[in-house]
């Protein structure tokens, strides 16, 4: 098999996540979205470790524990994430991470106040306690 | 390419043969590739583009067992086998627990994308073109011989994971754990505060 | 102890004192008085033993160099001759009767510390001048006198006046001493060297390539530090200042250094002709101008300022018709009964409460309030106006008879027409001086009307000083014209017959005509009621006096100027009293041709600051500005702009470093 197949994908995939992180704005969707570029990055790893492992007299398989490994701190990163997205959400009853603006300049009409004055009264009442 | 194909020394143990092996005439392996690589990449793009979000990720779901297609294809049994038990058996599962906690709407959302779309198109566009270029570039003569053993069998990777990355493997259980306490602690933290008397939120039945 | 090595110690041991004055004046005030007095006083000892060493013999001459300063070496150097070691004396004597005055004057001032401790060091400064044999090391000590009378004039710094005339004494002094410098550079650059000895060593040998620009840039810092025409504005303001340091300022230091560094340096005058005109004619300008204008005062103390002015145009005069010792020998005279005088016009302002004669001129009695002051103050005007035998007779008729002298023909260097205008000027000046002394003792010892208050007696340390500086003006000067020409150049300094006559009579007739005047508006005083007193009378001398000042130009409508139609001033000077009053409407021309163009000029410059060079920083902060701006816009807070913007950029350089490995 052509290398430059799952090369191709891989670049593919990963441009797909790319764009997910950059245009989605759910934040799980994000999370998603970096899934998908892990994956690009895990598939790479195979391929070329597959092909090393016959040309380069390659015995170490380090391409597939590499994936092994970034599988592993996927999971721990999803869970990580998942567990920050709900912090955020319990703070602020939003997880549009298009919103969380506190970084902004203070005049900015998108700032956190507008934010807050906008949010439901209940999601208001949990985000001030 | 296919004139030089004819001298027909293709599977010969030399994975520089170029010639031998030409775009024009894929071998069975390279269409079910393809066509497996044409599901996955719709699925993914599907992902990052429905406007329902539980969809995306169901279509996550295809997305991830085409990859573990995509392994098996490349003789990589393990990885495909713990792709399909990691990512589809609890990553994705996770992110629907996180959708549901969050409240994500059901059915169609106007706004699942951000007023940042056009620009993100564009490096997206702008980086795929530029890594294709160089992949293709760099690798559009090499040819991955799968013939043999499976380079990626359980007791392949078994062993390589055992004998010579036994340091790293343990080292990566430690992150885990640590991984675990931490999300542990974000939780609790975040309902230590939402039950502050004065606040009491009837939103979270513990 | 050698000579030299006391010669040493007399301008360091006040300055020594200033010094420890100036440390322990606030942790040990009780050391600040001895501190004050008893360094002056040992000064004036040794310089009194340096003088009866140095006896008019050869002039004592010993250098030292610290350390090589380039092509022109300045050197430590003392040159003391006659002139050096009476000068020294004088200013000894003087500066040790101002701080033992002081004592009582400042008695409950908080600042006496400080004002004791500038008054040493204004002293040092002086002996410094006086025995300095390098003109640079004479320069410090002239530079160092500017500096302490700038903060002596304006010790009442409450006052404005005060400083006004603080800051005026330095203004006007520091324009005559820039030209002054840049003279001793010239000076020095045409002799090779900053000694006297050598300076004069190269005049006598015609070594000299510019005498008269020299002579006329020396002239202008002589000009302003000893008030002469046209820098003289500065001195009857500094009357703001404390009494003591007026006699202080107008008797021994400051005014005196002018006259002693043109004595000193005198063969660089007479090189030059023309030089000798100017100073000729600076002269007479100021003699009979502050004569005049001191006929119109009204402040006692400008009275006396004005006459300071036209006693330091005698010297000139004296300078100018190439006698030095004559003139040193006005300036010795001179200095005792000025001291004297402003002396104890402090006690009698004390007294009275009041700087105005027009005030004094209606109170009865003072004189009984005050005997010591009465008396004495009259044996110094007598001898102010020259009236023999007291020893302002003897050294005005030296000067006098020394310009007859050269306006006879009989000497070779000087031109005869100095002799005459200074002759001229002399004899007016010597009538216009009777005739404003008289107004002054008359005024301020003659009044009718109220009873003087009483303020009991005045402090001992006051009054005692005034009879030790009444000594020399009253028997001094008979013996000292047949002793002093041993000491000086040994030029004969015994008043001519001629001279004497004219000068006697006219100083008589301005005496009588003021005296008849007098008589004549005196019934006029008593129907115009006139006059205000301090309003702390208990208080001490200095107190009074700055609430004096502070109160003398709302009451009369000036510093100097007084509507009282009783002066016989007024009498006498006719329309011509209006412009004396106002020192002949100098200052107004100095504000018109210097102050005026200096705030247009500063006025013009703020302008340009203001709007055209602002201009220029603002807009070359508004492009830096409107970037921020564009820059703040692009801070939305979103991440995902951020993260945009991140990866195009990588992209680009991801690009831009595959472009250059390949080599495209």
């Amino acid at each position: 098999m052509h290398l430059a197949y799952p090369a191709v994908l891989s670049a593919l995939l990963f441009c797909t996540g790319l764009y997910g992180v950059l245009a989605r704005r759910n934040a799980i969707l994000v999370l998603m979205s970096v899934e998908l570029m892990l994956n690009a990055v895990n598939l790479n790893l195979v391929a070329f470790d597959v092909w090393l492992s016959r040309t380069a007299e390659e015995t170490l398989h380090s391409g597939q524990a590499l994936t092994l490994f970034t599988i592993t701190i996927a999971a721990a990163e999803i869970g990580i994430g998942l567990a920050i997205v709900l912090a955020v959400y319990r703070n602020r009853g939003t997880s549009d991470i298009d919103r969380l603006r506190d970084t902004a300049e203070s005049h900015d009409a998108d700032g956190p106040d507008r934010d807050a004055s906008t949010a439901p009264p209940a999601e208001k009442a949990e985000a001030t306690a | 390419m296919t004139l030089a194909a004819a001298a027909a020394t293709a599977h010969a143990t030399t994975t520089s043969a170029a010639e031998a092996h030409g775009f024009l005439s894929p071998t069975g392996v390279e269409i079910a590739f393809l066509l497996v690589g044409l599901v996955t990449f719709g699925a993914a793009l599907v992902t990052v583009t429905t406007r329902q979000l539980v969809h995306a990720a169901l279509w996550l779901v295809v997305t991830l067992g085409g990859l573990a297609i995509e392994y098996l294809l490349l003789t990589a049994e393990f990885i495909a086998w713990v792709q399909v038990l990691i990512y589809v058996g609890s990553v994705v599962v996770l992110l629907l627990f996180g959708l549901m906690l969050t409240k994500a709407p059901i059915g169609r959302s106007p706004d699942a994308d951000s007023g940042n779309r056009w620009a993100a198109l564009t490096v997206a566009v702008a980086a795929a073109a530029t890594l294709i270029w160089v992949v293709v570039d760099a690798f559009r003569t090499t040819w991955i011989d799968l013939d043999g053993p499976a380079a990626g069998s359980t007791k392949a990777t078994g062993e390589s994971l055992f004998q010579n990355w036994v340091l790293p493997f343990e080292g990566l259980s430690v992150l885990l754990l640590a991984a675990l306490v931490g999300a542990i602690v974000l939780s609790r933290q975040a309902k230590a505060t939402a039950t502050e008397p004065g606040a009491p939120s009837e939103r979270e039945p513990r | 102890m050698t000579t030299t090595t006391l010669a040493v110690l007399v301008p360091l041991l006040p300055f020594l004192g200033a010094a420890a004055g100036l440390l322990l004046g606030r942790t040990a005030p009780g050391f600040v008085r001895p501190l004050a007095i008893l360094p002056t006083l040992a000064s004036l000892v040794l310089a009194a033993v340096v003088a009866l060493r140095q006896g008019g013999d050869q002039p004592i001459n010993a250098a030292t160099e610290l350390t090589p300063t380039g092509s022109v070496p300045i050197e430590l150097a003392l040159y003391i001759d006659g002139f050096a070691a009476l000068v020294a004396v004088l200013v000894g004597v003087v500066a040790t009767c101002v701080q033992i005055y002081s004592t009582g004057y400042l008695r409950e001032d908080p600042r006496y510390p400080s004002y004791a401790a500038l008054v040493s060091l204004f002293t040092s400064a002086m002996l410094l001048v006086v025995y300095s044999g390098d003109l640079m090391v004479l320069l410090v000590g002239w530079e160092i006198m500017g500096i302490c009378s700038y903060f002596l004039v304006g010790h009442y710094w409450e006052t404005p006046e005060a400083r006004a005339a603080s800051i005026k004494a330095f203004l006007v002094t520091k324009l005559g001493d820039v030209p002054f410098l840049i003279g001793l550079f010239a000076l020095a650059t045409d002799a090779g060297s900053f000694r006297i000895t050598k300076v004069l060593g190269t005049v006598a040998s015609g070594g000299l390539d510019h005498p008269t620009l020299i002579a006329l840039l020396l002239l202008a810092g002589v000009a302003g530090k000893s008030a002469q025409f046209p820098l003289h504005t500065w001195l009857p303001d500094a009357m703001a200042g404390p009494t003591p340091v007026s006699a202080l300022i107008h008797a021994a230091t400051m005014v005196a250094a002018g006259v002693y560094f043109v004595a000193r340096l005198l063969p660089v005058f007479e090189a030059s002709q023309a030089a000798m005109i100017v100073l000729a004619v600076m002269a007479a300008v100021t003699m009979i101008g502050s004569g005049l204008a001191a006929l119109a005062q009204d402040d006692i103390k400008r009275v006396l300022a004005y006459s300071t002015i036209g006693q330091l145009g005698y010297m000139t005069g004296a300078l100018a018709v190439a006698d030095r010792g004559a003139a040193v020998f006005h300036l010795l005279s001179h200095g005792a009964f000025k001291a004297l005088l402003f002396l104890a016009a402090g006690v009698i302002i004390h007294a009275a409460g009041t700087n105005s004669l027009a005030a004094m001129s209606r109170m009865k009695d003072l004189r009984a309030r005050v005997p010591d002051a009465y008396w004495t103050m009259t044996v110094a005007l007598l001898a102010l106006a020259a009236i023999p035998p007291f020893s302002g007779f003897f050294s005005k008729e030296s000067v006098l008879g020394a310009a007859e002298h050269v306006a006879t023909g009989h000497a070779e260097r000087v031109p005869g027409a100095a002799g005459w205008v200074v002759l001229g000027a002399g004899l007016l000046t010597a009538l216009l001086t009777a005739a404003y002394a008289m107004r002054l003792w008359l005024l301020a010892f003659r009044g009718r009307g109220a009873e003087a208050p009483d303020h009991g007696r005045q402090p001992l340390t006051m009054t005692v000083v005034l009879w030790v500086l009444a000594a020399p003006s009253l028997a001094v000067g008979a013996l000292a014209y047949r002793v002093l020409p041993d000491w000086f150049d040994g030029r004969d300094l015994a008043p001519t017959l001629t001279t004497s006559v004219l000068g006697t009579g006219v100083a008589l007739v301005g005496g009588i005509v003021t005296y008849a005047a007098w008589r004549h508006t005196a019934a006029v005083a008593a129907r115009v009621p006139l006059g205000a007193v301090a309003a702390h009378p208990e208080g001490d001398a200095a107190q009074v006096e700055a609430e004096a000042i502070a109160s003398h130009a709302p009451v009369y409508g000036g510093v100097a100027y007084a509507p009282d139609p009783a002066d016989p001033g007024r009498l006498l000077l006719g329309p011509l009293h209006r412009h004396a009053a106002v020192g002949f409407h100098l200052d107004a021309v100095y504000r018109a041709l210097f102050v005026r163009p200096v705030q247009g000029g500063a006025s013009l410059v703020r302008f340009l600051d203001r709007e055209v060079v602002d201009t220029y920083v603002r807009g070359a902060g508004a492009l830096p500005r409107w970037l921020g701006i564009a820059v703040r816009r692009a801070q939305t807070g979103n991440v995902q702009t951020y993260v945009s913007a991140l990866l195009a950029g990588t992209v680009v350089l991801a690009v831009a470093a595959v472009l250059v490995a390949t080599g495209a």
